[in-house]
């Protein structure tokens, strides 16, 4: 109440500087993405700059990476949905699904069985890694975070970071530092296939088509299941929800497991698409991630998809797009730059994020 | 601590002892230079170290340093009765934080003498400030960017200091082979180069961009990609846009097998062709199927009967050895760089050292000056000659093209051009 009561006061009397310079970056932000994007048309018309198919093909492969970010967010709005707390770990979480799935992989790439019964290979691949990111996020919770519940918010949060480096490290140690190539992606899936007209790589396709029915069927498990309601119902309020009869522990177990599981089908679909796997790769896909949560809306589950789509456009056309047309050269390496500029800017323009809805109770404001 | 403490005491009773010996008049005179010097006791041995990359993702290209080195002081034997201590390997992940914290660990040591290291540039260039300063000598073995030593006319790199001397090549010269091999050989014009921002992938762009240029050829763009980078297409669209007949990527295996398997899915760049150097000249990278067909440019370790004038080595039998050793070919180029910075770093102190009864003195300006007045030393890279700012590699550079991924001695074998022409 006093804060409004002061902000009120501070619009009747004086000029409020942080305002003023919040109005100011909305501005400059217009103007540079309008005068950005002109400036890249202008150079299309002119014949400069990437054709209309490199265009395409940038808009589709921006929009499955965004996908990927989007599956992996899932965990992470979810986890602070129900316990209020970011778990850092859970990019090693979609780490360790690629790693095990990797070996998995390789094993039937040299038996020939990845060439021979494709659908079934990637089957098996995709439960090893399920498998894998379920049991290491259930693991965590149980070992190092149920102990934390009741303890300030910082300190769940720092001990993810510390699982996270012990994941990491655990995984170097496994199968060491250097990068490995996860085998091409079998049968049709590494053509080219068309579909209303666009020519897409087999891959794209199914990372898309995965992720959208992945969302579809978790919306109708937190919707519509038992176990879904309860997992609402705990994270409206753990105490009144034990009350009613619900396990708080197993529900919050579950929780992480389907976390779990979506890291664990990014994990495959993200071996097929970049195809490079090794200890590290989970700690900068994690953050993306943890970014397209918070673009999204954290806690919402369709904003976190969104969220994912939205960041893997900005930080993959947006480069090029806006600040090629405003004629600085090689944009690409800015391309983290403006994945966090982006969320920058959507929380100045719209600080609850694109789904944000109010915070379920006042403890997790 | 305590031990230190104690060596300090002895060290200086040492100098007590030197003191008296010298007024006695039975003893050697040794004064000591501005730099200070190092007392190696009765029955101690000599203290050196390696500074090297022994952990994280390119733990691959310190490898070779850690077989070759203890080679080359195994060969090489006591040093006037004193045995030569290399002790434990320092690791400098092959970065900035782990080069500092490696030399701060290093220059603690009051008895170290001198080190052997860095593999990588970027480790390199902020372990010697303080390196520098002990008044220690080290010498690198693969450290390959210019801003190490000088632009080869005479003007000092940005990250040179005093002490600093490498067995590699300066990449500026790499830059000037790979560039001409590009605009004469392949006659290719328009070139696309990509770094990921390491000092060495950096300047090895540079160098060719500014090779290149003179040469009358264009540079498309150049641009960057970063270590962890998986999601490479818009930077390839890019690139793409620019339309190059030549893609020149310097750069590690992290991101390099990324890189490579994504250029064919992006439209302009289906028939592009594809050049890298050293750094990904190795096995992970080289298993890659779609790094069939590439150049790539680096030193050349064709090294055969040339012998190390201390030891009698050939580089025959230095990588047989190897071989043996490890069970597999060397996972980087600087094998033989290593061996050979080991033997220069020893015959120094071994001509340096004033012995003093059992004891010896080791003067640490009296080493620099002995190192930088390396010139025709027989090694198993070649002839080796120190300039003014420590550049001492025997240099010359091979192109080869990866023909077979199942067969990577043959496509090493298949040298299409050498550097400097004959």
């Amino acid at each position: 109440m006093t804060a409004t009561a002061n902000n009120v006061r501070g619009r009747r009397f004086r000029f409020n500087w942080v305002d003023g310079f919040l109005w100011f970056i909305r501005i400059a932000a217009v103007i540079a993405i309008v005068v950005g994007v002109t400036g890249s048309i202008q150079n299309f018309m002119a014949g400069e700059g990437p054709t209309l198919v490199a265009w395409r093909d940038l808009i589709i492969s921006s929009i499955s990476t965004g996908f990927l970010y989007g599956l992996i967010a899932l965990g992470y709005s979810m986890v602070y949905g129900i316990l209020g707390f970011i778990n850092f770990a859970h990019g090693e979480v979609f780490m360790s699904g690629t790693m095990i799935g990797f070996v998995a992989a390789t094993i039937m790439f040299e038996n020939g069985f990845w060439s021979a019964y494709p659908w079934a290979a990637l089957s098996i691949v995709l439960l090893t890694a399920m498998a894998t990111s379920i049991s290491i996020a259930v693991l965590a919770e149980r070992i190092a975070y149920r102990r934390l519940r009741g303890a300030p918010r910082l300190i769940p949060l720092i001990t993810s970071i510390g699982v996270s480096f012990f994941l990491q490290y655990a995984f170097a140690g496994l199968f060491g530092v250097a990068p490995a190539s996860f085998p091409e992606a079998p049968g049709n899936l590494g053509r080219t296939v068309n579909i209303l007209g666009l020519p897409l790589r087999g891959v794209q396709v199914v990372v898309i088509g995965v992720a959208i029915a992945t969302m579809i069927s978790l919306w109708y498990y937190v919707t519509r299941t038992k176990a879904g309601r309860a997992i609402r119902a705990v994270a409206e309020d753990k105490e009144i929800a034990g009350l009613m009869g619900i396990n708080v522990d197993r529900t919050i177990v579950t929780t992480f497991a389907v976390g779990g599981a979506m890291a664990g089908v990014a994990a495959l679909m993200w071996a097929l698409l970049y195809r490079s796997v090794a200890f590290y790769i989970g700690f900068l896909p994690g953050i993306k991630a943890f970014t397209a949560a918070v673009l999204g809306g954290i806690g919402n589950l369709p904003g976190a998809m969104l969220g994912g789509v939205t960041l893997g456009l900005f930080e993959g056309v947006g480069p090029l797009l806006v600040l090629g047309g405003l004629g600085i050269p090689a944009v690409s390496q800015l391309r983290d730059a403006v994945a966090f500029a982006a969320l920058i800017l959507v929380l100045v323009f719209r600080p609850t994020g694109l789904l944000g809805e109010r915070l379920g109770s006042e403890n997790r404001a | 601590m305590k031990n230190r403490k104690s060596m300090r005491f002895i060290a200086a009773l040492g100098v007590l002892a030197i003191v008296v010996a010298a007024c006695g008049g039975g003893g050697t005179d040794f004064v000591e230079g501005p730099l200070g010097s190092v007392t190696v006791e009765a029955g101690d041995p000599i203290e050196i170290r390696s500074l090297n990359v022994i952990s994280g993702p390119n733990a691959f290209l310190g490898q070779p340093n850690e077989v070759t080195v203890p080679f080359a002081v195994e060969d090489f034997g006591p040093i006037h009765g004193h045995e030569v201590n290399l002790g434990t390997t320092v690791d400098d992940s092959c970065n900035a934080d782990g080069g500092q914290a490696g030399a701060q660990t290093l220059v603690a040591d009051e008895q170290l003498v001198g080190i052997i290291g860095t593999a990588c540039s970027g480790a390199a260039a902020a372990a010697m400030p303080l390196v520098s300063n002990a008044g220690l000598t080290m010498i690198s073995p693969a450290n390959t960017s210019p801003s190490m030593t000088s632009d080869l006319e005479g003007n000092v790199g940005d990250n040179y200091y005093e002490g600093y001397f490498r067995t590699a090549h300066n990449d500026l010269f790499q830059g000037q082979a790979a560039a001409n091999f590009v605009f004469n050989n392949l006659s290719l014009t328009k070139v696309a180069l990509i770094h990921d921002g390491d000092p060495y992938t950096n300047g090895l762009t540079t160098a060719f961009e500014n090779a290149f240029v003179e040469l009358g050829g264009e540079i498309t763009i150049h641009t960057a990609t970063a270590p962890g980078a998986t999601d490479l297409v818009p930077l390839l669209t890019e690139v793409a846009a620019t339309a190059p007949e030549l893609i020149f990527m310097p750069i590690f295996p992290d991101p390099a097998i990324a890189l490579i398997q994504q250029i064919r899915t992006v439209a302009g760049l289906e028939e592009t062709v594809v050049m890298g150097a050293d750094g990904i000249s190795v096995e992970n990278f080289m298993n890659e199927p779609n790094s069939e067909g590439m150049y790539f440019s680096g030193p050349d370790t064709q090294f055969g009967t040339n012998t190390n004038q201390e030891t009698g080595v050939t580089g025959t039998q230095l990588l047989e050895r190897y071989v043996a050793e490890v069970g597999s070919a060397p996972s980087a180029d600087f094998w033989g760089h290593a061996y050979d910075a080991t033997t220069i770093l020893l015959a120094a102190i071994k001509a340096v050292a004033v012995v003093d009864g059992d004891v010896l003195h080791i003067d640490r300006l009296a080493l620099r000056e002995e190192v930088a007045a390396t010139s025709g030393f027989n090694g198993v890279i070649g002839s080796i000659t120190c300039d003014d700012f420590g550049d001492c590699g025997a240099a010359k550079i091979s192109i080869f093209q990866h023909i077979d991924i199942a067969d990577h001695v043959a496509s090493k074998a298949n040298i299409l051009y050498t550097y400097p022409e004959e």
